[in-house]
């Protein structure tokens, strides 16, 4: 990202819009401590509640505000904006940076605002284990920074809201966001194909014997991310071939 | 076509006649299916980089979340030379509007700071398709002078419209579309002349209007009550067909000679591509309605 300027308005214009704000990290943050709160000395899947729904609710306000930027793709595509940046010496590749960049800084202030609010609550994890938890969860964003860009580009802005309010709500119910659906069997073979499993799956990665997540985690991030891409490069292109 | 520098160009016509398509293969957001497009030697998208062309889009409204002065810094930001922010809402009459959110703006407001949006990369070329379409008089008067100062510090402009008065009155030439094709190019005068360009009123009762006829020069004449209205092919003709007129009808009163407007220079000219005068000038004024009259 070469352009200072352009970047610092497209992150003010993002801190402006409240709605997101409040999708993003008010929501989660008052859930985890009405649900967190009573259950503070529950064990879900072998570690503590707290930590178990600390990650499950940082997951899912983390990955609203990666596809809130594909909202705002949408709205500058429906008023003419993107045709006119189009003609600025403005690439597509620093166009979409900064959509995605604003979104990780979004995800940022939930991932930290429930790192602390998981400490209040009694979370206790080493520095190092703080970091890797972080990095499993930027990592394990990767797919949804590519789902909002494909979004923002197959939606209208009327029907974007819908849209991912619904995919954000199906992504965070089975990656178990809201508690772990499936335990064993043929259904949580096929949620463990899901991104959004693995990132709620972070701090039992992090505390795991070896400490990092199965090999698994690595190849559906890699594969979603990927076929995404070719998603939205498509799509892109048949976007910007229309004449109006 | 070839536009030299410093010209201020009206591409005018009806809707569907292709003025925005051939804006958006000036400005490299359609690939043309024919020819070539060359911008100061260059193609439209290196000269899109270097910050030498500007465009305002028909559609292209500022994004929220921010104010005027925010957008046209940001804007700025991507050129390599660009004007002084402060300079450019001088120029485009938007500095007491600076402070004000982008969504906040009347329509005349919207369109000064979209063009301040095309002005900032001080570019040599400004290309504008239909700027005024959505503003009421007042506000595309202003609009206008704005852009005619801008144009005055040598820039070159391309404009596209269908008022055809704007063509008329902002335009040193004007390049007349229909159907995809260039139909007339030249100055506004010119384009007049094309199609005969005098007409004489008159009160002038009891004389038929095929009498009127037998003056030489005269190519038509009409009677609407007590007045009669006659046409002649040129300012020559015209002035010995007034000579005339008065000589042979001393009755003659409340004269009016007047040039043929561009409405007129514009349908006549166009009937040639269509099946019939009436279909397109029907067809147009369904789709434009007041704007052509």
């Amino acid at each position: 990202m070469k352009n200072l300027t352009y970047l610092k308005f497209e992150v003010l214009r993002t801190l402006r819009n409240r709605r997101f704000l409040i999708f993003a990290l008010i929501f989660p943050l008052v859930l985890f401590f009405a649900i967190a709160g009573p259950n503070k000395n529950v064990i879900v899947e072998g570690i503590h509640f707290p930590l178990y729904y600390m990650t499950a609710m940082a997951s899912w306000g983390a990955m609203t505000a990666m596809l809130s930027s594909g909202a705002r793709i949408a709205a500058e595509r429906q008023i003419g904006w993107t045709r006119q940046m189009k003609i600025t010496p403005l690439s597509t590749r620093s166009y979409f940076s900064a959509k995605v960049l604003c979104g990780y800084m979004m995800a940022f202030f939930t991932i930290i605002a429930l790192g602390i609010a998981g400490s209040i609550l009694g979370v206790h994890l080493s520095a190092l284990d703080w970091l890797k938890l972080v990095a499993l969860l930027v990592v394990g964003l990767i797919p949804f920074a590519v789902i909002g860009i494909l979004l923002g580009h197959l939606m209208k802005v009327d029907s974007l809201g819908p849209a991912l309010g619904g995919v954000t709500s199906l992504f965070a119910l089975l990656g178990g966001s809201f508690g772990p659906i499936f335990q064993s069997g043929f259904m949580l073979k096929v949620v463990q194909d899901i991104p959004s499993y693995w990132l709620v799956k972070s701090s039992q990665s992090v505390l795991s014997p070896s400490g990092w997540p199965p090999l698994q985690m690595w190849i559906v991030i890699a594969i979603w991310t990927l076929a995404m891409s070719r998603l939205a490069v498509r799509v892109y292109r048949r976007d910007s071939s229309r004449v109006t | 076509m070839t536009i030299t520098p410093g010209e201020i160009v009206a591409l005018l016509g009806p809707n569907g006649a292709g003025k925005t398509t051939t804006i958006d293969m000036i400005l490299g957001l359609t690939r043309p299916d024919k020819g070539t497009v060359t911008l100061f030697g260059t193609t439209p998208a290196q000269a899109v980089l270097a910050g030498e062309v500007g465009g305002m889009l028909q559609t292209g409204s500022p994004p929220q979340y921010l104010n005027v002065r925010e957008l046209i810094t940001m804007v700025a930001s991507l050129y390599p030379h660009a004007l002084d922010v402060d300079e450019v809402l001088k120029m485009t009459g938007t500095t007491e509007i600076a402070k004000r959110s982008t969504v906040k703006l009347s329509g005349g407001q919207t369109q000064r700071v979209r063009f301040a949006v095309a002005l900032v990369a001080d570019p040599d070329l400004l290309v504008l398709d239909e700027p005024t379409a959505a503003i009421d008089v007042e506000g595309r008067r202003d609009f206008w002078n704005i852009m005619r100062s801008v144009a005055a510090s040598g820039k070159t402009v391309l404009f596209a419209t269908h008022y055809l008065e704007e063509a008329d009155s902002y335009a040193d030439r004007i390049v007349l579309m229909a159907r995809g094709r260039i139909v007339a190019d030249g100055p506004p005068t010119e384009i007049k002349a094309k199609v005969g360009g005098r007409v004489i009123r008159a009160t002038l009762e009891n004389v038929p209007a095929d009498e009127l006829m037998t003056i030489a020069g005269v190519t038509k004449a009409e009677r609407q009550g007590d007045g009669v209205t006659i046409s002649c092919t040129d300012s020559g003709t015209s002035d010995a067909v007034l000579r005339e007129l008065l000589t042979r009808y001393p009755a003659a009163r409340d004269l009016e000679v007047r040039g043929v407007g561009l409405e007129e220079a514009f349908l006549l000219l166009t009937a040639d591509h269509t099946d019939g005068a009436n279909t397109l000038y029907g067809e147009s004024s369904d789709r434009d309605g007041r704007e052509l009259q």
